[in-house]
């Protein structure tokens, strides 16, 4: 599909979180009998994708569809249910914690709420030291120190700063402090969950301009998670649109924004608050995002698709590639009434 | 005569470590079926604003200076009770997340009906009427089963509908509506978005939007203020600001957002950070920021220059003003 080395691949991955509480819960009364009833959220249902080395993969979504849920299980903070995830070739999904540790140092995570993602009872540096402690135990104090500074350096961190605590930081700071404790044990691949939407918008411009920076720098590669579809305009290569657990679109960031061929996408395009805008004029979906407890049958989206027919309620589409490179998961566009 | 004037507001905090003023000298008016948004960063006092204006401020705050005239009384010289005629009934608030503002053990035809009752002499029945009709208004679909359901039953689009219903319920000419969609996806955020402005058109009701989404002052409002440390720094027709914005502030705030810029190329930022109330700069708030700092702005507060239809608190724009004037 692409032409650069993938680093990480994505197949068929599945997750689902058991919410039939424990065993008494789960109990109920039916027909004369005691049956045993569960319950699942489907927080993804089959996604597949590819990250090329030195790209920015963004996946966007509305709250629910489970974009936080492929950040968190492609680092490994969650067991997927079902499907594989590799990087560079090798399997990592069902390793046990001891046989991740030489991936974790390659792969970093920067959270949303910096408020919440630094300890508080630590220094700045002690902070940003303990990665690199832990993962190069063979490094001398003196080493470790050096590297620290130079990292502080890069992301605007006055390494001066470093005997303060965390709550002595704006947003902002707070911020480039993750990323430097992401950047620290220089990794090659960094998932970022939401990492501006708790900030305003004059700081969410210096910490994408951050971003991107070292990305150039150090020639890292992103999987960016976000809602925000203006920063992805801005930031991705390729963008990967969600709905309730499902990648509806795939496709470069200039295809996508230019000709996004989904009619969910085209929702989600049409409603982004723009400058020029007189008024709202988005295109108007029926009903709500269905509950991820019981998944509609067929197309997830077909219940508020206005070019929704009889295969669209029964067959599950696959992401089907098109003639410019972009991926679409739509009966609609395979069978060409779209 | 306007039908809400803010003049001169300030608003102190007396805190342990002294008093804070978390808004100065801060003014603005509003007519019956005009919709202004009151814009700015965390921390620039825009809620501050809009809580002032229904005098919602709990102790350590309080309104230390000017007046807030609605229909010709100052809000700020009334008793609680005389206020109290005012909330909900005058002018309603809406709040950003809808979950916190509805109560979870009521349905909603029991917090609709209570609402009325309050302000109203009226019959149960009659009230639920009168409930009804307002959830028609929102768009609720079958609102006959949805009146007697509790707010968990909702999803947060429609739970933040049924807050503009009640809003509505007493019909009252002016709505404060702060943050009202932060907490919403973007698709229910165009819809609720929509049906503000289609109510204020059709029921005639004057609307302060307090966010920090420019995007949406640019689609919804006609006048736009600006704020920033507290102070207001620059305000006029919405159109005006976004398309030709005079204060650096404000140029900054608008040029950094991604849509602004090529994709791929760096983004335009403000550098530094809002300051904290207890340590503004002298002089202009701003001026540590700034990047066409001149001799003046460390030192004096700017006052306001008017630029076109707009007026800007911003000694660079003021000194070029008196330049053009002097080359006539």
């Amino acid at each position: 599909m692409s032409t650069q080395e993938s680093l990480l691949q994505v197949r068929d991955l599945r997750k689902r979180f058991n919410i039939s509480g424990d065993f008494l819960d789960q109990l109920q009364f039916k027909g004369g009998k005691i049956v045993r009833h569960q319950e699942h959220v489907h927080a993804i249902n089959g996604v597949n994708f590819d990250v090329s080395k030195g790209e920015a993969l963004c996946v966007v979504g509305e709250s629910g569809c489970g974009k936080s849920t492929v950040a968190r299980t492609v680092m490994g903070l969650l067991k997927p249910s079902a499907g594989s995830i590799s990087y560079k070739g090798e399997r990592i999904d069902h390793l046990s914690d001891t046989a991740l540790l030489p991936y974790r140092k390659k792969m970093q995570m920067i959270f949303q709420n910096p408020y919440a993602s630094l300890n508080p009872r630590m220094t700045i540096t002690q902070t940003l030291e303990e990665p690199v402690r832990f993962h190069n135990p063979s490094m001398s104090g003196a080493e470790v120190r050096e590297r620290v500074k130079e990292v502080m350096y890069s992301v605007g961190i006055d390494p001066g700063w470093g005997v303060r605590y965390p709550h002595e930081f704006s947003g902002g700071q707070r911020q480039r402090i993750s990323i430097a404790r992401a950047l620290t044990v220089e990794p090659e691949f960094i998932v970022a969950d939401e990492p501006i939407s708790a900030l305003d918008v004059s700081i969410q411009a210096q910490v994408l301009n951050l971003m991107m920076q070292t990305q150039e720098e150090r020639d890292l590669t992103y999987l960016f998670i976000t809602h925000d579809l203006s920063v992805v305009e801005h930031f991705g290569t390729r963008v990967a649109v969600m709905y309730l657990g499902t990648v509806c679109e795939l496709a470069a960031t200039k295809t996508l924004f230019a000709e996004p061929k989904h009619p969910y996408t085209q929702a989600l395009l049409s409603a982004i608050p723009r400058l020029e805008d007189n008024r709202p004029n988005h295109i108007k979906l029926q009903g709500e995002v269905p509950t991820p407890v019981n998944l509609p049958t067929g197309c997830v989206f077909h219940g508020r698709c206005p070019y929704a027919n009889d295969r669209c309620r029964q067959e599950i589409p696959a992401l089907i590639a098109q003639s410019d490179g972009s991926q679409v998961a739509c009966h609609g566009i395979e069978e060409g009434r779209l | 005569m306007a039908l809400l004037e803010v003049k001169n507001l300030e608003v102190t905090f007396g805190l342990r470590q002294g008093a804070v003023k978390a808004l100065r000298d801060v003014s603005f008016s509003i007519e019956r079926g005009e919709r202004i948004g009151i814009v700015g960063e965390s921390g620039a006092g825009k809620s501050v604003a809009a809580f002032s204006i229904l005098n919602l401020i709990s102790r350590p705050g309080y309104i230390s200076g000017g007046e807030v005239l609605f229909e010709g009384k100052d809000l700020t010289k009334l008793s609680p009770q005389e206020m109290r005629d005012i909330r909900g009934n005058r002018i309603a608030m809406i709040f950003q997340d809808p979950m916190m503002t509805l109560n979870p053990v009521l349905t909603l035809g029991q917090q609709m009906v209570e609402c009325l009752k309050a302000h109203r002499k009226i019959s149960t029945a009659e009230a639920r009427e009168v409930a009804l009709e307002k959830l028609r208004l929102v768009h609720i679909p079958s609102p006959e089963t949805r009146i007697d359901q509790y707010p968990h039953e909702l999803s947060g689009g429609m739970r933040q509908r049924i807050i503009i219903a009640i809003a509505l319920l007493l019909d009252p000419p002016l709505i404060i509506a702060d943050e009202p969609t932060t907490a919403l996806d973007v698709t229910i955020q165009a819809e609720i978005m929509e049906l503000l402005l289609e109510l204020c058109d059709s029921q005639n009701v004057g609307l302060i939007l307090i966010t920090h989404d420019l995007g949406v002052v640019s689609q919804v409002t006609q006048k736009a203020v600006v704020m920033y440390a507290g102070r207001v720094i620059e305000q006029g027709p919405t159109k005006e600001i976004i398309n030709d914005a005079q204060h650096p502030y404000t140029q900054g705030l608008i040029n950094a957002l991604p849509q602004q810029t090529l994709p791929g190329k760096r983004l335009n930022q403000i550098p530094g950070s809002m300051p904290s109330l207890q340590k503004i700069p002298t002089g202009c708030a701003f001026h540590p920021r700034c990047e066409f700092v001149i001799e003046p702005c460390s030192r004096e507060l700017p006052g306001f220059t008017r630029s076109g239809g707009c007026s800007v608190a911003c000694h660079m724009v003021k000194a070029m003003k008196e330049k053009a004037a002097a080359a006539g």
